[in-house]
């Protein structure tokens, strides 16, 4: 990137900037025009200058011109007009002109805009094409937030300058030279007092701007600090609040806003300072001119009339001049801000573009061992990490990298995974370097995986296959409407140097996943979650989502139909009454009062949470049963109750998780109620006060609080207000509530409870645990299987995939290696936060999956644990940075080190 | 079964016999009620330890695995407790405990077991008690079988 932005405006737009310069001259021509023709209008038809006499006549625009070679040429003869049509006539040209000098500024004003946009693109792409080039080291020092604000905000002056880099100074220093020289013209003293000030002007302001230019620097500086701590801030949140030091964020904060105040009142106070010399200046030039110029005229030397002149021609040099300081000013300060930023992106060892030049075509095969020559890694102090390790590793083998914590292992397998770059010695694929290997080969001939590996925001399935998506291999079927949206992202790409790959086009490689086409790749898929035991979590993730009947409508149907089927399977293994299920007319022993009064999913405002107790409808159903008064009596005593347990426990003590039905915070509240409320009939107690207590019976599950509330005749009177409710309920409501029906598909309710249809037991040890288990084996019926696997595959991962577990995290990162196919893998530890158990399944698993896959690949894995060592061919044991065994699992036992690690 | 009867039961269970009954309610309440039938696990051995269980009504079996087979070493009544050391010495299960007839039992988890021992000291003293009570069994089941183990000589 260039360091002078007008020499990069000038590169990138030189062609427009001339065309717009050659517009902007021509639309001088009506602009000039326009302003001769008032005078014309005035002097002529409406004074009556050469119209002398009833039906005189003028000749009305007759074009001809004398023109060399040709003699005087008429382009057209013209039309005589009496005085009232040439009124007319002007009129309309004048009317034209003003039309034809709005069409000019318009034309100008967008062809600027677009130009200023297309380089502000450019830039923007540039700056982010090179944090993808920045070679690794370079990430140990940026922050993230810093090189965000840099391409969003920092860039952004730049193109709304860039239409006028060029044209302003034009068009602006022709205006003010015009004026200048008219002045001169005049009076040659005058003349040379006003090009004095402005030469005085053009000196002293740019030198006083250099100091807002110095603090400008700053200001960006920064700001652009700022953005960084505030993100650091958001990403540290956990430790910040470990360890009580959020006041330490308070007080830096605070420290760099007032660092950000000063230099931004500096700046304010010199731009006002430079903004009243330089009036003042302007204004001093007529005082000069009445001083001097009045001196002269009384002295005899200067007429009055040339005086006049002056004076009046130098009305029109402020405006430009200014303009031109203006324009100054701008230029300087993105010129500043563009080499700030260009600083930053200025780094040594940038990766040649054409090592990640986009591949179409499916890679061959490596053509020889990965190898080590020499090897030495260093860290970013300058300690060895690995040293001067020569190895080889060939196709087909496994190894396993054993030795303690930073013991050249992981050193080893950054710098094959080209996370570090080497120091001294070189990494080699047959005879080829390693990075100076494309990426498209290297990228997908090697697959790297550590712990650590990134999770974008998007599905679980969209990360699943991130490591397939080199380029866009299949061209999407446009219709004409998107067919002509394509054509201009393309056009529009270009023109400000943009690649223009498809983002909407098919970017997975099926091949590479062993697959054909989108419709095979699931096997694929449903193999390595199988492989990193990771097919339970994501089918929990989908009994827990929520489907539309209409979006999924094969799998609804399916799904209502297994309800029945798991009721069969509860009957046949003895346990039909660990699930309770919902039946029009009987009570729900195991769902609460208000579950078993509704009867359905509250979707609507009316019927969530608490507005439900202020529903008229609602209300008025309950109480013409006289249930209000048993559920005011039945609220009272679960007050007393939790009264009674609770009260003088500790708000936060962990017998409260079982208070369900109010939390730590309401229990004085109620106590005070109690008191209130003791001995008053329910006649007697306000609305707002019913209200509560009511609230309190919606929650009562007896074979849960077993507070002994519930009679046979109760239930029977809930279940019969739940008819009337839903009878007579008015239309206005019907969207509100999604009503429990066996037969069709509840879209607001998880997978899991439609399938349930009911509630799992309280008195069975766990119930919760042993349904679930039965639903899933239920879901894994082929047909059935696939789909609900693929809603666990819409889950939403997050930022940064926080809304899996770690343990989740570290398994779909090591799936997601496995989708793919490549001849060579390295395992960098990428398992950490499983429990040892799981781990060897892992490994095991993942080293049958890769077997399985045919060619055979080579496979360097570094492990956590030694006893995993004779899953693997080959054992290397790393210590203090050096080599210090090789060979098979069984020859280790003499090893010392191994000794030692296993112990 | 309510609350309050579930009361009078807990009473019955030596351990909690010093207790007030407001905090045995308390108790009863934030446990988990749960029923087994015959054969089925309460706890695998191996298993970390997450609740402590109160035997209501049924019988239990404590099962030990060997390289030989799973061996039965005791039987628990109704009225007593078991669970409770891999709760307290945060190790996993001794022992498989399955139901030997149809039972009910009270899941007291670990957080609130431990909550209970800090909050009420007479439980804690009770607990010690059928521990020591346990530990002196043990030791003399140990002694008269290195007695048994030595008469050949």
């Amino acid at each position: 990137m260039e360091k002078g932005l007008a020499h990069y405006i000038w590169t990138h737009t030189r062609k427009q900037q001339l065309w717009i310069l050659l517009v902007v001259a021509a639309s001088m021509i009506p602009y000039f025009l326009s302003f001769d023709l008032p005078k014309q209008i005035v002097n002529g038809p409406i004074q009556g200058h050469g119209f002398e006499g009833e039906a005189a006549t003028q000749t009305f625009m007759r074009i001809a011109y004398d023109l060399p070679f040709f003699g005087n040429v008429v382009f057209f003869p013209g039309v005589e007009l009496n005085r009232l049509q040439m009124l007319v006539g002007l009129s309309l040209v004048f009317l034209a002109l003003v039309v034809v000098n709005g069409v000019f500024k318009l034309y100008i004003n967008t062809y600027k805009g677009r130009l200023g946009e297309r380089l502000l693109r450019r830039i923007r792409f540039e700056l982010v094409d090179r944090v993808l080039r920045f070679p690794p080291a370079q990430f140990k020092r940026v922050k993230g937030a810093e090189i965000a604000s840099m391409v969003k905000d920092e860039v952004e002056p730049l193109g709304g300058f860039t239409g006028d880099a060029f044209v302003a100074p034009a068009l602006l220093g022709g205006q003010a030279a015009t004026a200048l020289f008219f002045i001169l013209v005049q009076n040659v003293w005058l003349g040379m007092i006003a090009g004095i000030i402005v030469a005085v002007q053009a000196v002293v302001i740019p030198r006083m701007r250099r100091r807002l230019l110095i603090l400008g620097r700053e200001r960006q500086l920064t700001a652009r600090e700022l953005a960084g701590r505030v993100s650091e801030i958001v990403d540290g949140i956990g430790t910040i609040h470990a360890f009580d030091t959020s006041n330490l964020e308070r007080a830096d904060i605070a420290s760099r806003l007032g660092r950000i105040f000063k230099i931004r009142y500096d700046l304010y106070q010199w731009k006002f300072l430079v903004k009243f010399i330089n009036n003042f200046l302007a204004s001093v030039t007529p005082f000069l001119f009445y001083l001097i110029g009045g001196y002269l005229a009384l002295q005899g030397r200067l007429d009055i009339g040339q005086l006049v002149a002056v004076i009046a021609a130098y009305k029109d040099l402020p405006g430009p001049l200014k303009e031109l300081i203006d324009w100054d000013q701008a230029r300087q300060d993105v010129q500043v801000k563009f080499t700030q930023v260009v600083e930053q992106f200025k780094v040594d060892h940038l990766i040649d573009p054409a090592i990640q030049a986009v591949s179409f075509e499916a890679t061959a095969p490596l053509d020889g061992p990965l190898s080590a020559i020499n090897l030495t890694v260093a860290d970013d102090s300058g300690a060895r990490t690995l040293e001067h390790l020569s190895i080889q590793f060939a196709r087909g083998e496994f190894t396993a990298i054993i030795g303690g914590a930073a013991a050249g292992g992981e050193a080893l397998a950054e710098a094959l995974g080209r996370i570090v770059w080497p120091e001294s010695g070189r990494l080699t694929v047959g005879k080829t370097d390693l990075l100076e290997l494309p990426e498209s080969v290297a990228g997908r001939r090697i697959t790297y995986v550590s712990s650590d590996g990134y999770f974008f925001f998007g599905s679980l399935c969209d990360n699943l296959l991130y490591g397939l998506k080199h380029a866009p291999l299949r061209v999407p079927e446009y219709d004409d409407d998107h067919k002509a949206t394509r054509k201009w992202e393309i056009s529009e790409a270009r023109a400000a140097g943009n690649p223009d790959l498809d983002i909407h086009g098919d970017w997975i490689d099926y091949e590479a996943a062993g697959a054909t086409g989108p419709d095979d790749l699931f096997a694929s898929i449903a193999a390595v979650l199988d492989c990193v035991c990771l097919t339970r979590d994501i089918l929990e993730l989908a009994l827990r989502s929520t489907i539309t009947p209409r979006s999924h409508g094969a799998l609804a149907a399916h799904i209502v139909a297994l309800c029945h089927t798991l009721r069969h399977e509860l009957d046949k293994a003895g346990l039909s009454n660990l699930v309770v299920p919902f039946e029009p007319d009987r009570y729900n022993i195991e769902a609460t009062v208000g579950e078993n009064l509704l009867f359905g999913t509250a979707i609507g405002e009316e019927l969530t949470g608490p507005a439900i107790g202020r529903n008229p409808y609602f209300v008025d159903v309950v109480s013409r049963n006289g249930l209000d008064r048993i559920l005011y009596r039945m609220g009272y005593e679960i007050a007393e109750n939790a009264v009674e347990l609770f009260a003088g426990l500790p708000p936060d003590h962990p017998f409260f998780q079982q208070l369900t039905f109010m939390t730590p915070d309401d229990l004085p509240y109620y106590q005070k109620l109690l008191q209130r409320l003791k001995g008053k009939d329910f006649s007697e107690t306000t609305e707002d006060d019913k209200h509560d207590i009511i609230r309190l019976s919606f929650a009562y599950i007896e074979p849960r609080h077993r507070f002994g509330l519930l009679t046979d005749q109760l239930m029977a009177k809930i279940v019969d207000a739940r008819r009337q409710f839903h009878e007579g309920m008015p239309d206005t409501m019907k969207g509100a509530i999604e009503r429990y029906d066996p037969d069709s598909y509840t879209a607001s309710a998880s997978i899991l409870d439609n399938v349930l249809f009911g509630r799992v037991s309280h008195r069975q040890a766990d119930g919760p645990e042993r349904v679930r288990a039965m639903v899933i084996s239920l879901l894994s019926e082929p047909g059935i299987y696939d789909q609900v696997l693929s809603i666990g595959l819409d889950f939403n991962l997050g930022a940064g995939g926080r809304r899996l577990t770690q343990v989740q995290r570290q398994k779909l990162n090591l799936a997601r290696a496995l989708l793919r196919r490549s001849d060579f893998y390295v395992f960098n530890r990428p398992l950490p936060g499983l429990d040892a158990r799981l781990q060897e399944q892992v490994c095991r698993n993942a080293l049958e999956l890769l077997q399985e896959k045919g060619q055979r690949p080579g496979v360097v894995w570094v492990l956590s644990n030694t006893t995993l060592t004779d899953l693997f061919d080959r054992v290397l044991i790393f210590d203090n940075g050096k080599l210090v065994g090789d060979g098979k699992h069984a020859d280790l036992a003499d090893n010392a080190t191994f000794r030692e690690l296993v112990s | 079964m309510l609350l309050k009867d579930e009361v009078q039961m807990l009473r019955r269970v030596p351990l909690f016999a010093g207790v007030d009954p407001t905090k045995l309610k308390l108790l009863a309440f934030t446990s988990d009620r749960v029923t087994y039938g015959i054969g089925e696990t309460l706890f695998r051995q191996g298993d970390t330890g997450d609740a402590a269980y109160v035997i209501l009504t049924g019988k239990a079996d404590v099962l030990v695995e060997t390289p030989g087979g799973q061996i039965k070493v005791a039987q628990i009544e109704d009225n007593s407790i078991v669970g409770e050391i891999a709760i307290l010495c945060d190790v996993s299960r001794t022992a498989t405990v399955k139901a030997a007839t149809n039972l009910e039992a009270l899941r007291i988890s670990k957080e609130h077991f431990l909550k209970l021992l800090t909050d009420f000291p007479e439980i804690t003293i009770e607990i010690v008690r059928v521990l020591a009570d346990r530990l002196s069994r043990t030791t003399i089941d140990l002694s008269d079988e290195r007695a048994r183990a030595r008469k050949p000589d």
